[in-house]
């Protein structure tokens, strides 16, 4: 992979981080837009977003990550104050005792992939160049740090009226439980602040390098975009990517389980796959895409993403119609994610599929 | 009864007489500056050719682009207040933050956040602050502004507030002209409120364009109700457009599509519409265009309304063609100015229209210029328009069954007999597609909100949806036995645990009279 570090978010770099977050979303965590403008206000306000790699850090200096929780539709309608975020990073900071060093980003995906950036900027602190997921994952246990024994409490959640609530869980399912309920009170999306973490901590607990890479794909498909070609072929030697399926949506069935929208599309196969048929299933985002005859092409934790045949635009669980036309691009998850703790955490098990986890270059005939 | 349908198009005004079912005849006019005058000689002409008497129409259906021009072009919007009722919440992104700044300068860029707004299921963010509003009210009489724009959080689910904000407003302010975004856009405030201010930016210029249509139907002695069409492809009486002036936003190749399935009598088909520079691809269901489901620019201003979902190429009847290896047709275009420039007519430059009189598959103007080029490489050519047509045709395809394409527009001529493997019809009265769509128009109902399913089913809250709709159509005029549903779609609400469903449901009917 050449992903080319960044050191510096100005204003300008938004739009392919937007982009980016909305390829790493893979199907899931909203619309990246909102965050975007907050971020654009936030750079013109305050000035630019130094990023900083993880070994640039103290072992004592104290990281947190922030992010929003809850229904990104509903974020769409009720936009933010703008002070929450900033809130429950002071409150967080009280209950500490310590000022913030550098802000993170806990998922590189969707709408969180931009807010964090508004934040870094307002609060004048720099952002680590990592995330937790390396994706859009749907609850908030599903981090890196949690593979390494690493608390998400205390957990601080604030909403535009100036509340906010500490909580302190034994572990990190249950604060995901617990929040999940409060976000409900806070109007359907709340701004948080948690996993806490020293510099020593988050050097083996994050996934590295994370906001450079949503830049640099942001950036490959805005240029292909305008070279009128489909980012697909850029993104697939760039990123050691893969591209799975050509098709059209034939069918699309949403369910709503547990609070989450769960679904599946199938696809019908177009140009060098005219004649087979594929079905993605999606929790929020894409985690398992198989063929007609059951044989899965790939799966959670590896990244399905589905893009705009023609432009190379991303396109989410919630956009999907009938007679879209689509490529199926996957792309091989952090090597975190594939370990024994990964996958309990989030392999195809833990999303009730009962498949045995195989990376997708195995799949795909490439390892 | 007869109907009347306009288009009133950037080069021509088209008009068609129609007798229930039947097209009677069509007519094309220029469209003139004021748009009066092309409308006025668009209807005296149809009328004397056709022969029917002027008490003898019993609707005229227009279909403009007059105020898509209007926010394309930056001219003739008004200053405009936004009220936005949200606090404590929003205030990171106040109104007009995405939009390109030549536009907020145009419409004055002035805002007021205010207390207000609906969490997601219901509650208040706060309650209404009137005499915040009173005071809002006054810097807004001291600015000189009429126009006001009004949007509360989560108003397409509760409008109340918004209602309420419009009355207190209105006490202080009785010149002033509401727009209140419930009744115009959905979930996703930054779209609704773009859309909210657009049209209150039009109301003054809506006022004229209607009082405009009404002289002209007047002096071509019509007393018929006037409607105009919107973007769904159903009407809005000329009231209504005074007050919604942003539903007509693409109603163009709305009105086209539905004119060609009209015309050829399918319901489920791609249309492609061929015109001089630029060939637009939709598709077709019942009827109907399909919607696109992501956001819609008008003008460089983001919003979420009910746009066809079009997919338009460079290639028309005046595209450039380079007829040496490796082939290319358009981007660049001629355009209007073929008459001069082609080579058929005696000009320099080589056109698909030269190609296709070349071939001998339409006969205007000069072959030979297009034929010294040799029969090969005519066909070469005609090899690259299809393969662009069947790119587009084969994006926009909304069945796997082999559905018609139905092709219009002047430059149709270079649709072939079959688009891969779709067969293509192209029906009689190709060229005024666009005006017998406005004419066939009818009246809609639609519900776009959220849906507890907590104590009622999915089932039950569709239905609720579609009552709901059904006596939106009628109160705007639909026949009540003729009402059925045309769209409905539901999509829960992700991430929160309960039951919330996002349900859309529209409903169409036949105009009552």
């Amino acid at each position: 992979m050449t992903v080319k570090p960044i050191k510096i978010i100005e204003k300008s770099d938004m739009a392919d981080i937007a982009l980016g977050g909305a390829f790493l979303g893979t199907g899931g965590g909203g619309d990246p837009y909102i965050g975007k403008l907050m971020a654009e206000r936030a750079i013109e306000e305050h000035g630019p977003v130094r990023v900083l790699d993880i070994d640039e850090m103290d072992d004592d200096a104290l990281i947190i990550p922030v992010a929003m929780m809850g229904a990104p539709t509903v974020m769409l309608e009720k936009l933010p104050k703008g002070t929450e975020a900033a809130n429950a990073l002071g409150a967080l900071e009280a209950y500490l005792g310590q000022k913030a060093d550098a802000i993170f980003c806990i998922e590189a995906g969707g709408l969180n992939s931009t807010i964090p950036v508004a934040v870094a900027a307002a609060a004048k602190l720099p952002i680590i160049d990592g995330d937790g997921m390396g994706r859009a994952f749907p609850e908030l246990q599903m981090v890196s740090m949690t593979m390494e024994g690493m608390k998400a409490t205390p957990m601080v959640m604030a909403d535009d009226k100036g509340n906010s609530i500490v909580i302190n869980a034994v572990d990190n399912l249950a604060t995901e439980k617990f929040a999940r309920v409060a976000t409900i009170e806070m109007g359907g999306a709340a701004l948080i602040a948690l996993y806490p973490m020293t510099g020593r901590d988050a050097k083996k607990g994050i996934l590295r390098g994370s906001m450079s890479l949503i830049k640099s794909i942001g950036r490959i498909i805005e240029s292909e975009q305008k070279a009128n070609r489909n980012p697909v072929d850029a993104l697939a030697s760039e990123l050691n990517g893969l591209r799975l399926f050509e098709g059209r949506v034939q069918d699309v069935d949403r369910r709503t389980e547990g609070g989450f929208a769960r679904g599946s599309c199938q696809l019908r196969g177009l140009g060098a796959d005219e004649g087979d048929s594929i079905t993605l299933e999606f929790q929020n985002e894409f985690l398992l895409a198989r063929r007609a005859d059951g044989q899965p092409l790939a799966m959670t934790p590896d990244l399905i993403c589905l893009l705009d045949l023609e432009t190379g635009q991303p396109i989410t669980t919630e956009q999907i119609r009938y007679g879209f036309r689509v490529i199926v691009f996957g792309l091989p998850s952090d090597p975190k994610w594939r370990s024994k703790n990964g996958l309990e955490l989030v392999g195809p098990k833990y999303f009730g599929y009962e498949l045995d986890y195989q990376p997708i270059e195995t799949l795909n005939g490439r390892a | 009864m007869y109907r009347i349908g306009i288009d009133v198009g950037g080069t021509n005004t088209d008009a068609v007489i129609m007798d229930g079912e039947k097209l009677v005849l069509g007519v094309k006019s220029p469209t003139t500056e004021d748009v009066t005058s092309g409308i006025v000689s668009s209807l005296a002409k149809v009328l004397e050719e056709s022969g029917i008497k002027a008490g003898q129409i019993g609707a005229v259906m227009i279909g403009t682009t007059h105020f898509t021009n209007a926010v394309v072009e930056r001219r003739k919007m008004s200053k405009t207040a936004a009220v936005r009722l949200c606090l404590p919440a929003a205030e990171c992104l106040p109104p007009m933050v995405d939009w390109p700044d030549d536009i907020r300068e145009t419409v004055g860029g002035h805002y007021w956040l205010a207390k207000g707004g609906n969490e997601f299921d219901g509650r208040e963010i706060s309650a209404l602050d009137e005499d915040e509003l009173r005071g809002i009210a006054d810097e807004i009489g001291k600015q000189g502004i009429d126009s006001i724009a009004i949007c509360s959080v989560f108003s397409p689910v509760n409008s109340e507030m918004e209602d309420k904000a419009r009355t207190v407003l209105a006490e202080r302010l009785p010149q002033a002209n509401f727009t209140l975004s419930s009744e115009i856009g959905r979930l996703g405030i930054l779209e609704r409120e773009n859309a909210a201010i657009m049209n209150a930016s039009l109301r003054q210029l809506s006022a004229e364009t209607v009082k405009a249509f009404s002289a002209a139907l007047a002096s071509a002695g019509l007393s018929c109700p006037c409607y105009i069409t919107q973007n769904d492809g159903t009407l809005m009486s000329a009231d209504f457009v005074r007050a919604y002036p942003v539903l007509t936003f693409a109603s163009g190749p709305t009105n086209s599509m539905r004119g060609a399935s009209f015309l050829t009598g399918e319901q489920v088909a791609v249309v492609v519409d061929v015109g001089g520079t630029s060939t637009d691809v939709g598709a077709i269901i019942k009827g109907f265009p399909r919607q696109a489901s992501t956001s819609v620019d008008i003008g460089g201003v983001r919003t979420n309304f009910r746009m066809p979902d079009v997919f338009s190429i460079a290639l028309g009847g005046g595209s450039i063609v380079q007829p040496d290896d490796p082939i290319t047709v358009g981007p660049k275009s001629v355009g209007f100015r073929i008459h001069t420039e082609g080579k058929l007519f005696g000009g320099n430059t080589l056109t698909t229209s030269d190609v296709a009189v070349g071939l001998g598959i339409a006969d205007f103007g000069d072959p030979a210029p297009a034929r010294a080029l040799g029969e090969d490489r005519l066909n070469a050519i005609r090899d690259v328009i299809d393969e662009m047509i069947l790119n587009a045709v084969e994006r926009m395809r909304v069945s796997p069954d082999k559905i018609p394409v139905l092709a219009v527009g002047g430059g149709s001529i270079l649709v072939r007999d079959h688009i891969g493997e779709l067969p293509v019809i192209k029906p009689e009265n190709f060229a005024v597609a666009n005006a017998v769509g406005a004419a066939i128009g009818q009246i809609s109902g639609e519900v776009d909100r959220i849906f507890s399913l907590e104590k009622i089913s999915r089932e039950e809250a569709l239905e609720d949806a579609r009552k709901e709709a059904t006596q939106k159509a009628i109160a705007a005029g639909a026949k009540p036995d003729s009402i059925e549903v045309l769209d409905q779609e539901d999509v829960p609400l992700a991430y929160l645990p309960g039951s919330a469903t996002r349900i859309r449901l529209k409903v169409v009917g036949d105009l009552d009279g």
